[in-house]
């Protein structure tokens, strides 16, 4: 006998049973509004969308025409992937049914569940998504800001500061100084910073051999620490140097005007800063008054349902749910459970338990790939991390091979299953 | 790990998290009393939080994940630092048989401590300690931080047969990387092969019989019915 697993998961199914009864009764479709078309909305939206088969009007407001992911702009830098193929369009999620507004959520009126967009007009909602990424911390590393991100771009957001940065490190002088300004956790992708390293050693030991890369880190230490700083010895010999927190790392402060560098009251010329400054939920989701002091936006581990609003989810970066680092790969998965539990509400679909997942691949140098991951299941309060692995040093070059493609694979699949 | 202190850990995780229609990740322990009890069994000769030192013992930041005894200016004994030269790092296991008895796992340490035999306190403490160390969200690779629940579904639900809308749902962790046209690209395509060779792939992975440590850490949470419902999702997903 087949049973219904519905029966067996509780409050969701309850609520759907009532809910689900205005689109049985033929008015109007239930609506979904999701903020931000990036790896956590664009998922959210597509699979709101192709799995209800047109039960739920589903609206994805995102300002961009196309999106460039963060991910691989790393690889772009380093030559190993062409700026074209980081751009997607949201031409196939048109077809498959979303309603897409290109413009700027600008305010969330929780009470009267509606999002007011940039042009002045309002959108109405019964649920609302909300996963806008992240912004920088004003006056994280004193001296910058975003006037100032073409003399020391931050490319953390991808798009035009990863064309700007590349052209940088290519184009810097003879002997020069690249210098990183590290973030503080927590923030988005957390290998991300020292992948680029990685690109950006590769382009200089081809091109400016005698070129020095400067990190100055507010962190004690980092993620894929020990397989980075082999890579790094071995592909990249002398040339990376770290200041973490106990030579003043996290005492950093920048004169772009100047291309200067002050760590710890010591002042550094520098040829090319690249500034990663503490980072916070995006805008939209502090003006819709979902974030807490943190700057993040606290949500519940079983579906992401945000602790403010039980009408409300946040997803991806903005989101702070526990031990899932954020990334791509995180947002998308959040996402899945998302899109699982609100179509449940509205048309009385099966609601099954969350599964969030995460693998994390970085390139450190030509065809020599490694890779992060582990599984999370909501605990009581937070999602928890309940087993991990990672690339072991000293692997051969066959396997580091094998994992880049893997990579590829991954970057392919992931842009498929959002975009595609 | 031990049998007798996995089981604890499960009952101190149904004292510690509420009552549940889903199985939960289980938590290591309860972290409020375990720092009553590192209080009183350790900070006599441990420092742990802000600006600690060392001590009669090393500061236990980040002890999780550390090798034993690299703290490089601390003065260990030729045991403990033998054993970390050996390959000891600090897990949940190695840190819960060292605080039963020092001695069982390094036999010549001077860590003076006779040992703490009730499994639930040694599991509350690791529970407050491990919130010193890396956390997973900034170091993904960093130590667990909960169990994996045991069960996940009631075993009614199990019972259910090659589900296909579970299928569905739980496919949609799968096509991250493998994609639902069936490319195979840096990563094999799954998409409409026989359901068995499918449900023995997916088994052996589970086994780590297969070596790849991402499906093998995808399939460990995979039970049977779960198998069965997506090797009958991708064989359709072929065929349609
Ligand atoms: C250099 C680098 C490398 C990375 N590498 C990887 C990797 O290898 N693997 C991985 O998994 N992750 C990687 N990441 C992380 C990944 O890019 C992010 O974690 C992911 O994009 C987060 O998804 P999101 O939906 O939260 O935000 P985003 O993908 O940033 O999407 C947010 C979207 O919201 C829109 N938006 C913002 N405000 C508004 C508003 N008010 N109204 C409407 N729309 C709005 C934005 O235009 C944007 O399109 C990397 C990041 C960087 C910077
Ligand atoms: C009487 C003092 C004393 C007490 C009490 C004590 N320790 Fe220790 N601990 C030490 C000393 C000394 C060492 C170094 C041992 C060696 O070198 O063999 C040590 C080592 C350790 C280490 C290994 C550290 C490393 O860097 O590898 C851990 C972990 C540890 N203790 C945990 C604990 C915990 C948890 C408690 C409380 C249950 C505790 N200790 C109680 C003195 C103590
Ligand atoms: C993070 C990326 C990733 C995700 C997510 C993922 N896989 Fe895989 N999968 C791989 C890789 C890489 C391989 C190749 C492994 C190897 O070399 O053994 C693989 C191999 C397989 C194989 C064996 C293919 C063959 O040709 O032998 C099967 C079956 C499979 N995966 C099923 C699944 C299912 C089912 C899911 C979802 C529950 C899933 N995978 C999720 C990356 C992934």
């Amino acid at each position: 006998m087949k049973l219904n697993r519905r029966v067996f998961l509780g409050t969701a199914s309850a609520a759907a049973a009532a809910l689900s009864a205005p689109a049985v009764m033929g008015q109007a479709r239930p609506r979904v509004v999701v903020i931000g078309g990036g790896s956590g909305g664009g998922t959210a939206a597509r699979y709101l969308a192709t799995d209800s088969d047109g039960a739920l009007d589903v609206t994805l407001i995102e300002p961009s025409r196309m999106y460039y992911t963060c991910y691989f702009s790393n690889l772009y830098m380093g030559g190993f992937w062409d700026f074209d193929k980081l751009g997607h369009d949201y031409g196939n999620m048109a077809l498959r049914g979303v309603n897409i507004i290109h413009d700027w959520a600008m305010a969330v009126d929780r009470d009267a569940q509606t999002v007011t967009l940039g042009s002045g007009g309002k959108v109405s909602y019964d649920r609302l998504v909300v996963s806008p990424g992240i912004d920088f911390v004003d006056g994280a590393v004193p001296g910058w800001d975003v006037s100032k991100q073409s003399l020391m771009p931050h490319a953390y957001k991808s798009g035009t500061q990863a064309q700007l940065l590349k052209a940088q490190v290519e184009n810097m002088r003879e002997g020069g100084t690249y210098c990183m300004v590290a973030p503080p956790n927590p923030y988005r992708c957390p290998p991300g910073p020292y992948e680029r390293i990685s690109m950006v050693a590769h382009v200089l030991s081809e091109r400016n051999p005698t070129a020095k890369i400067l990190i100055v880190d507010p962190k004690e230490n980092f993620s894929k620490q020990g397989l980075f700083e082999e890579g790094w010895q071995t592909h990249y010999p002398g040339m990376v140097e770290r200041i973490g927190p106990d030579f003043g790392g996290d005492r950093v402060e920048v004169r772009p005007d100047e291309m200067e560098v002050i760590i710890d009251g010591m002042v550094e010329k520098v040829d090319v800063c690249n500034v990663i400054p503490a980072q916070k939920a995006g805008k939209i989701a502090e003006l819709a008054g979902l974030t807490n002091d943190a700057g993040w936006a606290p949500v519940k581990p079983e579906d992401m349902r945000s602790l403010m609003d039980d009408n409300v989810f946040v997803l991806g970066d903005a989101s702070q749910q526990g031990a899932m680092p954020k990334s791509g790969f995180s947002a998308n998965s959040q996402a899945k459970v998302v899109s699982n539990v609100i179509r449940g509400e509205l048309t009385g679909s099966r609601v099954f338990p969350a599964r969030y997942s995460n693998t994390c691949w970085s390139l450190i140098a030509t065809n020599d790939g490694v890779k992060v991951g582990a599984s999370y299941e909501p605990g009581a309060e937070q999602i928890e991390s309940v087993s991990s692995f990672i690339s072991q040093t000293g692997e051969d070059a066959e396997l580091r091979r094998q994992t880049f493609e893997e990579s590829i694979g991954w970057y392919n699949g992931i842009v498929a299953d959002i975009f595609g | 790990m031990p049998k007798h202190s996995l089981l604890a850990l499960l009952m101190a995780g149904a004292v510690f998290a509420p009552a549940a229609a889903i199985a939960q990740a289980v938590p290591i322990g309860n972290p409020v009393a375990g720092a009553e009890l590192y209080q009183y069994e350790c900070a006599a000769c441990h420092q742990i939080g802000e600006d600690a030192e060392h001590r009669i013992g090393p500061h236990l930041n980040r002890i999780f994940d550390r090798r034993a005894g690299s703290h490089a200016e601390f003065r260990y004994s030729e045991a403990l630092a033998r054993q970390g030269r050996d390959g000891l790092h600090w897990d949940f296991v190695r840190l819960d048989a060292y605080i039963e008895n020092p001695r069982s796992l390094v036999s010549g340490t001077n860590m003076a401590y006779p040992g703490l035999e009730d499994p639930v306190e040694r599991a509350d403490l690791i529970a407050f300690i491990r919130a010193f160390s890396d956390q997973p969200q900034n170091i993904p690779e960093a130590a667990p931080t909960a169990f994996a629940p045991e069960v996940r579904l009631p075993p009614e639900v199990l019972a259910i047969e090659g589900d296909p809308e579970y299928g569905a749902f739980l496919s949609a962790e799968c096509t991250t990387c493998h994609q639902r046209s069936g490319a195979h690209a840096g990563i094999p395509g799954i998409v409409g092969w026989p359901e068995e060779d499918f449900v023995v792939a997916m088994h052996a992975y589970k086994k780590r019989l297969r070596p790849h440590e991402v499906m093998q850490n995808l399939a460990q949470r995979l039970d049977d019915e779960e198998i069965a419902a997506l090797a009958a999702y991708f064989a359709k997903l072929g065929r349609d």
